[in-house]
């Protein structure tokens, strides 16, 4: 058994070169450096590609161009960068360019506080770029979990052909903890058109929702822009292809949510009373119904490993059957109003946050259980 | 002759142009093409990237691979193809204000990372797509839709900029002077390390017609010329008789480790790269 002791931000560089990650471009930003760092490290000893560049916008920039050659990319930042990233992550949904962007996040909004834990980009991953689009957003609550979900966010970046965000926070970054690595992990690998040069069209729609993408380089050309554009990859302001161009690469990641949602349950099978959360945040949740489990408090966890598409069905369901349900959160609360909208009305839906920069406490999401 | 060339190296179909009549840029374009063919690049290595506005249109008309990306960002892009495929042939085509405002960051940063991307600019003194704002380049004193009294800022020198920055070639010449704009983008294709042409063009549209010039593309082709000073002929002259002049020539051919290669060198040393 490969066993490690990594911190998160070890977990996420090495989950992502078993990826197959082979290009890496950023700028350095706290608390996600060691990220960088580490693929400076080890890229080259794969042959893998790493660039620091001037700032975040060109970084992901340069992972855009560096996946339009078929080589799977990805850059890190924090809350700043990311806000900086913003413009070419929507043009990596619209030119439909596989790409993983982690964000370490931290407390904000501005500066805010670098080295103090957050979950305060949660809608900035899922509404930051303008412009209707769907994003696929994954959130890991332990060093495993980082090492395993970054694998899947490879891949869905490549089945999906979109820009994946890999939601961490401060908190996972940096602690460490055992890793176990696995034998055996399903990597995709970018599905090769069938179509020979002369008859492909980037966004044709006749093979699918999701039109293989050829590589530059590889004897196919073509032409990609961020302008809403036709089968070809032309540039249109025909109303009917705009339409079906937006409704299909919203759709093709709506209509796969439950093959792209993730959660996990913790002790729900006799839960009256449920506590919903995702990120590090988890690990004090996990505690907390440990602590009222002792007290004969019927409580459980659901856990959100995927954050966007938002898992509605998933707590829908397991929602019917509870008297109350918490939503524990280091921000104010930023999924509320997503996750209020799918449970049944009567069921009283209370808000669990802390945002000062320390990790939520398993006794505060006790003591807030206890008051009813 | 040239026309069969530059109608092989057109995406045909695509045509006529969106530009303007009058604009500078389709001469500026046919002068890359041609340049292109001399290097013998096929078209399935060779990635035309572009960011925002009238030259970011550019790449659309070129049988290639092409890329139009974000406004100024079209070096970071092509920083990502070229270092992730070094054998591909990569040109960033900008226009002025994406070059130089929105994307100066990126354009010092390619100069002084020295990677083996040629940059093209297409300068026509404006910001034309979007209705004529004053762009770092507009010339002081010069009228545009947001310098209705003249422009009170001073222009940008790119390619003083971009040496400064440490581009191993530095080139500038006006569209007009279309044979020796063909053979200062040929020699940049041929430049292993960073290559910046700053071509001159035109905007009869938007820049002449608020200059006096009128939306006559002669004169503002004219006026372009009477602007312009050879390097030799601007050693002979002062300081003060070559304010406001655009002198053309090739200013930067030098020598200086490139990007990926030292990356090779440095980093991929130790591994065994065969794939």
């Amino acid at each position: 058994m490969n066993v490690k002791m990594v911190t998160g931000n070890e977990a996420a560089a090495l989950g992502a070169l078993r990826a197959g990650c082979r290009f890496y471009a950023g700028y350095p930003i706290t608390p996600s450096s060691e990220i960088m760092e580490n693929m400076s490290r080890d890229l080259p000893k794969v042959c893998g590609k790493f660039i620091q560049m001037e700032d975040e916008i060109a970084s992901i920039a340069a992972i855009i161009g560096a996946s339009l050659t078929g080589e799977k990319s990805m850059t890190a930042t924090s809350g700043p960068g990311f806000s900086l990233m913003q413009e070419n992550l929507g043009f990596a949904a619209m030119g439909e360019i596989p790409c993983v962007v982690v964000n370490v996040q931290r407390g904000g909004p501005s500066t805010g506080l670098p080295t103090r834990v957050a979950q305060a980009d949660v809608m900035q991953a899922r509404w930051g770029t303008h412009g209707d689009h769907e994003i696929i957003a994954l959130c890991p609550s332990s060093i495993q979990e980082t090492y395993e979900l970054i694998i899947d966010a490879f891949n869905f970046s490549e089945i999906y052909r979109t820009p994946v965000v890999f939601l961490m926070d401060e908190a996972l970054a940096h602690i460490r903890e055992k890793l176990v690595i696995p034998e055996n992990v399903t990597i995709i690998e970018r599905p090769k058109p069938k179509d020979g040069p002369k008859d492909y069209k980037p966004f044709d729609i006749n093979v699918g929702d999701i039109p293989p993408l050829a590589n530059f380089g590889s004897g196919y050309k073509y032409h990609i822009t961020g302008l809403v554009h036709d089968e070809t990859g032309f540039p249109t302001d025909d109303p009917q292809i705009t339409t079906d161009l937006l409704k299909r690469i919203t759709t093709k990641i709506s209509k796969n949510s439950s093959k792209i949602v993730k959660t996990k349950t913790f002790m729900t099978d006799d839960a009256e009373i449920l506590l919903i959360s995702y990120g590090s945040s988890v690990r004090a949740a996990k505690e907390s119904v440990l602590q009222l489990r002792n007290d004969n408090i019927k409580v459980g966890l659901l856990q959100l490993l995927t954050i966007w598409p938002f898992p509605s069905s998933v707590i829908h369901e397991i929602s019917k059957k509870m008297k109350r349900i918490y939503l524990v959160e280091m921000n104010l609360g930023q999924l509320y109003a997503e996750t209020r909208i799918v449970i049944d009305s009567n069921i009283p839906l209370i808000k669990v946050n802390r945002i000062d920069g320390e990790l939520i406490t398993p006794c505060e999401i006790s003591s807030k259980v206890k008051e009813g | 002759m040239y026309n069969n060339i530059i109608l092989d190296r057109l995406r045909v179909d695509k045509l006529p142009t969106m530009w303007c009549p009058g604009c500078g840029h389709g001469i500026i374009l046919a002068a890359l093409l041609k340049s292109i063919d001399k290097m013998g690049w096929e078209k399935e290595n060779t990635v035309v990237v572009s960011g925002i506005g009238c030259a970011g249109r550019v790449p659309g008309y070129i049988d290639a691979c092409t890329l139009h990306t974000t406004h100024g960002r079209a070096l970071g892009f092509a920083t990502g193809i070229k270092f992730a495929h070094p054998e591909l042939n990569v040109i960033a085509v900008m226009g002025d204000g994406d070059a130089s405002a929105i994307g100066g960051n990126h354009l010092i940063h390619a100069a002084r990372r020295n990677i083996d991307i040629t940059a093209i600019v297409f300068n026509n003194d404006i910001y034309g797509m979007t209705g004529g704002q004053k762009s770092p380049t507009t010339p002081h004193g010069y009228n545009s839709t947001t310098s209705q009294y003249g422009n009170a800022e001073i222009p940008f020198d790119l390619c003083k900029l971009v040496e400064g920055a440490g581009a191993t070639f530095v080139a500038r010449e006006i569209q007009s002077n279309h044979i020796n704009l063909e053979k200062i983008i040929l020699k940049a294709l041929q430049k292993k390390g960073f290559s910046f042409v700053e071509a001159f063009s035109v905007c009869p549209t938007s820049f002449g017609r608020r200059n006096k010039l009128t939306s006559d593309a002669t004169k503002n082709i004219d006026w372009v010329k009477s602007m312009s000073v050879t390097k030799a002929q601007a050693e002979k002259r002062t300081p003060e008789e070559l304010e406001g002049k655009i002198i053309t020539g090739v200013f930067v051919d030098i020598e200086r480790p490139e990007f990926i290669e030292s990356y090779l060198k440095y980093d991929l040393s130790g591994a065994n790269c065969e794939k």
